[in-house]
């Protein structure tokens, strides 16, 4: 069925009761062409991709929970294409080009925010990198503006412009940038994947991932053994572990990153603020929670809940970048598990094991990523290569020496 | 989390600074043949689910380097030695 106006008419005179679900909820098949493991919003929109560019819709997707559980519904919805790297700069372009396009296309309202992103700048070096990263991102194509303090300060008047220590000296805005609705993500790109024909299985935890001759022919999971010809990993946090039942150790750590909501209030950030000095960013959702963010917590986890001290820190940071924070109530805090790369960029390539492909180490960037990184994946699985705008994100990028560093931290997964 | 330092007794997380796997062993070779472990020991991580053997500096304590041995689901931890008791043990036969 497709969403329209005149669908929402008929359905309010029959008192909202006869919407049929967005996609169904199959029992798995013996086999499939291609079986994607993570129904999360890059599983999903790479099986959406397949299906709708590549014509292959014989796929399944496998989630071991319920859809949408991961990090698609844990993060703080932000969209932005505002790297540095030439490897970087294209792909994250490509995607914000197809979050504009993404609700005709899925037909579903994502509540895509084209709000702009502001980074903050607190000294003249900083300015000086943030003039070098606009300039690269222009030369690709992006917009980037530089503003000084009387520009900030323009739009937006409370922040703390003579903060002691960090005061606010301009900032680069992108104001393509913004939020997104992120379960709205997994779940129109699970209803478009599902009306191309994909199954999308959940509760279906894959166990073992199954080989002959150095070869994928399935997966065994909870609920029996799956044939495939070809597999997909888009499992982020859990990547290692998936990857390991096909023998391969990935340049990948776990950390959990923690995020907080406010109470609602009347609206007051019409953007997204970032304070990176203090390891901070804000911005308002529609309902009017405050939703803000900082840094991982800097210890190996996959207990998708991190501790105090990185709470007081968030939070000590937010209130030096705004004075007035100080009297909001948090309402709640959470985390997920961050498939820290090696390099803080990501890989979606194909894998030495026959017909296994592997989307993981997004770090914490992956949501923005979400429908490039299922439109690269899906091309890689399809044409068993890579796509001009994912191939810097190979596999064997470390061994090569030709890693993706924007931080230049090294290999260093927990301070990228 | 707290951890319990054999030098400072026990002691909240936030005065260590963490710094990964423990169990990864820096090759001893410079020849360049060895350059499959040299990747192995900088890139490749286990990154297991439950018990791990993880670097931990009290940067803000005594500033020995320790070994925390912890379940990363649950973040319990079962032991803390220094990373020099770490390593003897691990030489021993």
């Amino acid at each position: 069925m497709k969403y329209s106006v005149f669908s929402l008419l008929k359905n309010t005179l029959s008192g909202h009761k006869k919407w049929p679900a967005a996609w169904r909820d199959p029992q798995p098949k013996k086999d499939y062409d291609v079986i994607i493991i993570g129904g999360g919003g890059h599983g999903l929109a790479t099986a959406y991709y397949l299906a709708k560019v590549h014509g292959i819709s014989n796929v399944a997707v496998l989630e071991k929970s319920w859809l949408g559980s991961g990090n698609v519904g844990r993060n703080t919805t932000i969209i932005r294409s505002n790297y540095m790297l030439p490897g970087n700069n294209p792909f994250y372009e490509w995607s914000m080009k197809l979050w504009e396009g993404l609700e005709q296309d899925f037909n579903f309202n994502a509540m895509v925010s084209q709000r702009g992103v502001l980074n903050l700048c607190h000294t003249d070096p900083q300015r000086d990198a943030f003039v070098r990263r606009g300039n690269a991102m222009r030369i690709d194509g992006v917009d980037a503006e530089l503003l000084d303090a009387e520009g900030v300060r323009e739009m937006y008047p409370f922040l703390d412009f003579n903060n002691a220590r960090f005061p606010i000296k301009g900032g680069i805005l992108q104001r393509r940038g913004g939020t997104v609705r992120h379960d709205a993500v997994a779940w129109g790109y699970a209803r478009g994947a599902d009306s191309c024909g994909v199954d999308i299985i959940q509760n279906c935890e894959v166990t073992g991932i199954k080989t002959v001759k150095g070869k994928v022919v399935g997966v065994e999971t909870n609920r029996g053994f799956i044939g495939c010809k070809k597999l997909g990993l888009a499992a982020a946090g859990n990547s290692s572990e998936v990857a390991a039942m096909a023998g391969l150790k990935l340049p990948i750590e776990s950390h959990v990153l923690q995020a907080f909501v406010s109470e609602g209030l009347k609206p007051y950030i019409d953007g997204v603020v970032t304070f990176g000095a203090g390891h901070f960013y804000v911005s308002q959702s529609d309902k009017g929670g405050l939703v803000f963010g900082g840094d991982i917590d800097g210890y190996n986890s996959y207990a998708r809940r991190g501790n105090l001290p990185m709470v007081e820190h968030v939070i000590e940071a937010g209130v030096a970048m705004i004075p007035g924070l100080a009297r909001v109530r948090v309402l709640r805090s959470w985390g997920g598990i961050m498939d820290m790369s090696m390099d803080g960029s990501p890989i979606i390539d194909r894998t030495p094991v026959d017909g296994l492909y592997l989307n993981a180490g997004w770090c914490y960037g992956g949501f923005k990523a979400t429908p490039a990184s299922g439109w690269c994946f899906a091309h890689t699985i399809a044409n068993d290569a890579p796509h001009k705008l994912n191939a810097a994100y190979r596999l064997d990028r470390f061994r090569r020496g030709y890693m993706i560093d924007e931080k230049g931290q090294g290999a260093s997964p927990n301070l990228h | 989390m707290l951890i319990k330092c054999p030098h400072c007794g026990t002691r909240p997380v936030e005065e260590f600074t963490f710094n990964g796997d423990a169990s990864i062993r820096r090759p001893t070779s410079n020849d360049p043949k060895s350059m499959d472990q040299w990747f192995d020991y900088v890139y490749l991580r286990e990154n297991p689910k439950g018990r791990f053997d993880e670097y931990a500096h009290h940067s803000s304590g005594c500033r020995a380097w320790l070994v925390v041995t912890r379940d990363t689901q649950t973040h319990e931890i079962f032991n803390v030695v220094t990373a020099r008791d770490y390593a003897k043990k691990r030489v021993a036969p």
